[in-house]
């Protein structure tokens, strides 16, 4: 922690008063102090740094050292809006300054044109509440290229020939190549696609004070150690943090936005780490607690001016949930590839972003990445080939034979949206500090699970083209279980439709923003982070002219 | 030992096993930090610089310690018999097995730790053992007792899953039956970082599976990237499919 950061009074009326401190909230909390501005963040989580990661699965997955804690913050999981929700635990968040960004497995491509008119290009979709965002990729590009080279990216620009049109290259070339993504890129030019180094938010050369990637091999799920991959804590915080304008306030879980009597929100209110509540005054507030938590904030600050919740006037706050489809292959190849070395994805390709629903008979796209990301303890648990012993002395040698021998093909792609796919407040359950627990309901649009099966079978070809000693695919089944949280407050021209515009203004209350997963229309083909990243930078951008107009406290 | 951070007067005075436990002196952080080289900022070694030096220190002090290890939550009798389970899921064959990697003290220090949830499930699960071994066994008087043929026939009654892939999920979830719990703590205390306090004791589960405990690692990694000229854009004819 920055010593020179400013300590405000929950008194001051700050200039703005932004809720997390992940992709988005870091990227704002820079921009907008950088800008002149006085921000406080108030991050949920801890101020965790390098020294307290670590290497320990059991600390890091096992007991939720960064992410959200099932024990204290329960979910409920049902299918339909029909059904009775059930407890179970329905997502994973990070939950420290930095948010997910801290254990993101850092896949930084862009999104293409497509994603943003792919109403326009196929149509209606039965099911599906499919719509063109109000902005375009032209519109965002700058914003790509300044996550690019503001918070890190390693890749090579023109290597896929399907990439976007982009402003300038990558500030860093690719990393190392892993014999995982050899295979793949050999394999997949046999096939006549098209393999390229996959863009990834860690450094591959030192970088604005902090180590290149050592390569260590704990890093999807894990902090970084030497701060090389780029998560919003080392590539946004600490620069918030050196203007003297920005306080980063851990251990501060908000639970709600208070408003005024002429309908605009004056703060919101958090517990502390001993659970005593603070109102913390601003003139503005912008939430970036994730697609899951910033509508179950809305909804949690539901008054009698605001009924239905905050900004929730179209009532589709929380609605249009989309989590990304996906499908995992593996194949164990003769020799050692030692993929535990490294990060996750060295070589990706994108010749299916883009497919002919009247050719393959469903709406989306995806792409197909070369990966490990198997820790060894859960690698010993859920990677085995199916069939094998799971324990004893065969047990042991396989597990010894397969561990630096084993690949994984994951298949990432659309979600459609669907209005009653949502994140709503639970009626019943509570988390430890009182409040209503979040309640998930989904049910994949056939389509998703279509475009998910057509990939893992273009992975299958992939590992037997690269001569895969043996190889499966795990079935792909409907989603039960939430990372990428999507869509839940999305942007739009139409205030009875969406929830915030293009400066991601809420339609309903003037000095309250919103940015995270939330705002995304469509959900891309997987990996949202650097599109969210973007838009920060974006918003970053329409708030300070907001402001400077005197738009936002008029 | 000193250094677990547990009042003395919690722990049961016995130690089981007449080797001491040797921790992690090949993986301490020191060598972390000698690997570091240039590839990393001064300013954030100086900024950690303590609780490395810390963690080197513990670890130096608990691979020098002579005292025997004293569990906290089994009784010596249980210690024995779910040290022979665990030996019978990661068995000592040509290789170290759970035994020689500590799993008994990872198990008995999670169950006052992160896997406090699971004590019942040992508590009932012990007897249980018993029974099926009274019944199928009627001379042998003890699990731990019996051949190791004898123990797999009684586990795999116990064992009901079935070897089918499981559906992938990022965290760690906590398993449903006896055996089960067992084998998820049998393998995370076999598979665990050794730099952790507990469990992969002298880095005997990560050499069985080749894990190297180095924290840096420079290419080539395996073998298929050893020879890789660098990536070139694809001739023009495979271009287009």
């Amino acid at each position: 922690m920055n010593v020179a950061q400013p300590k405000y009074k929950t008194s001051d009326e700050v200039d703005f008063l932004i809720i997390g401190s992940g992709a988005a909230g870091g990227i704002l909390a820079k921009e907008l102090s950088t800008n002149g501005f006085r921000v406080v963040v108030l991050e949920q989580g801890p101020y965790l740094t390098e020294a307290d990661y670590t290497h320990n699965e059991i600390k890091i997955l096992g007991e939720d050292l960064l992410t959200n804690h099932p024990k204290l913050q329960p979910t409920t999981f049902r299918k339909t809006p029909q059904d009775k929700a059930k407890q179970q635990r329905a997502l994973v968040y990070g939950r420290s300054v930095g948010g997910t960004s801290v254990h993101f497995t850092a896949n930084f491509w862009r999104f293409h044109e497509i994603d943003f008119i792919e109403r326009s290009k196929v149509g209606a979709i039965p099911g599906a509440n499919l719509v063109d965002w109000p902005i375009r990729y032209a519109d965002l590009e700058p914003y790509y290229t300044k996550v690019e080279w503001e918070i890190g990216v390693s890749g090579q620009a023109g290597a896929s020939p399907f990439d976007p049109p982009r402003s300038r290259p990558y500030p860093m070339p690719p990393l190392p190549v892993k014999s995982s993504g050899v295979i793949f890129e050999r394999a997949a030019r046999q096939l006549g696609w098209n393999p390229f180094p996959a863009p990834m938010a860690i450094l591959s050369q030192p970088r604005a004070g902090r180590s290149a990637c050592v390569n260590c091999g704990f890093c999807l799920g894990f902090g970084c150690e030497v701060g090389a991959k780029s998560s919003s804590l080392v590539a946004a915080i600490r620069f918030a943090e050196k203007t003297g304008r920005c306080e980063i306030r851990p251990d501060s879980y908000v639970h709600r936005i208070e408003t005024d009597a002429r309908g605009r929100a004056i703060g919101a209110a958090y517990f502390d780490k001993e659970k005593n509540t603070h109102l913390q005054k601003a003139k503005a507030v912008i939430v970036c607690a994730n697609g899951a938590e910033t509508p179950r904030l809305l909804l949690m600050s539901a008054d009698p001016q605001f009924p239905n919740g905050l900004a929730n006037s179209s009532g589709v706050v929380g609605k249009n949930l989309m989590l990304n489809s996906g499908a995992i292959a593996l194949g164990v190849f003769e020799h050692p590839l030692n993929d535990y070395k490294g990060y996750a994805v060295s070589r990706i390709l994108h010749d299916f972003y883009e497919l002919d629903p009247q050719k393959v008979g469903f709406c989306g796209g995806g792409g197909l990445d070369a990966r490990f990301d198997a820790t060894p303890i859960g690698f010993a648990l859920n990677n085995m080939p199916p069939g094998s012993p799971r324990w004893g002395s065969s047990f042991k040698k396989i597990l010894g034979d397969n561990f630096p021998r084993t690949m994984e093909v994951f298949s990432h792609a659309t979600s459609l949206a669907r209005e009653d796919n949502s994140f709503s407040l639970d009626p019943d359950l509570k988390d430890a500090w009182g409040l209503p627990a979040l309640r998930m309901t989904y049910r994949d649009h056939p389509d998703d699970l279509k475009i998910a099966t057509w990939l893992n079978a273009r992975a299958l070809e992939l590992l037997d083209a690269a001569g895969a000693k043996q190889k499966w695919n795990y079935p792909i089944v409907e989603q039960e279980f939430a990372v990428h949280l999507l869509g839940t407050c999305r942007m739009g021209n139409d205030a009875k439709t969406s929830v915030i515009d293009t400066d991601h203004r809420t339609h309903d209350v003037k000095n309250l923003f919103l940015c995270d997963g939330s705002s995304l229309v469509t959900s891309g083909r997987g990996q949202p982070t650097m599109t969210i990243e973007a838009l920060a930078f974006r918003a970053a951008d329409r708030i300070t002219a907001l402001a400077k107009r005197g738009e936002i406290s008029a | 030992m000193p250094g677990f951070g547990v009042d003395a007067s919690q722990r049961r005075d016995y130690s089981l096993f007449s080797f001491q436990p040797t921790m992690m002196s090949d993986f301490s952080r020191r060598r972390f930090l000698s690997q570091l080289g240039g590839g990393i900022s001064a300013a954030l070694v100086a900024a950690h610089w303590p609780e490395m030096l810390a963690a080197a220190t513990h670890a130096r002090q608990a691979a020098q310690s002579g005292t025997p290890h004293k569990f906290e939550f089994f009784t010596p009798e249980e210690a024995l018999e779910i040290d022979a389970i665990s030996a019978r899921i990661i068995p000592t064959d040509d290789t170290p097995g759970a035994r020689e990697a500590g799993v008994i003290y990872f198990i008995d220090r999670a169950l006052l730790t992160f896997a406090s949830g699971d004590q019942p499930k040992y508590r009932e699960g012990l007897p249980e053992l018993q029974n099926a071994l009274r019944e199928k066994l009627p001379d042998v008087q003890k699990f731990s007792a019996a051949t190791p043929e004898q123990q797999d026939e009684l586990l795999q009654t116990m064992d009901a899953s079935k070897n089918q892939p499981v559906a992938r999920r990022r965290n760690l979830e906590s398993a449903q039956t006896f055996f089960e719990v067992v084998r998820v703590h049998t393998i995370s205390g076999f598979l665990i970082d050794p730099e952790a306090d507990f469990g992969n004791r002298g880095g005997v589960g990560w050499k069985l599976i080749g894990r190297e405990p180095e924290h840096t690692f420079q290419p080539p990694f395996g073998y298929y990237d050893k020879d890789y000229p660098g990536w070139q854009p694809a001739p023009k004819a495979a271009d287009k499919k």
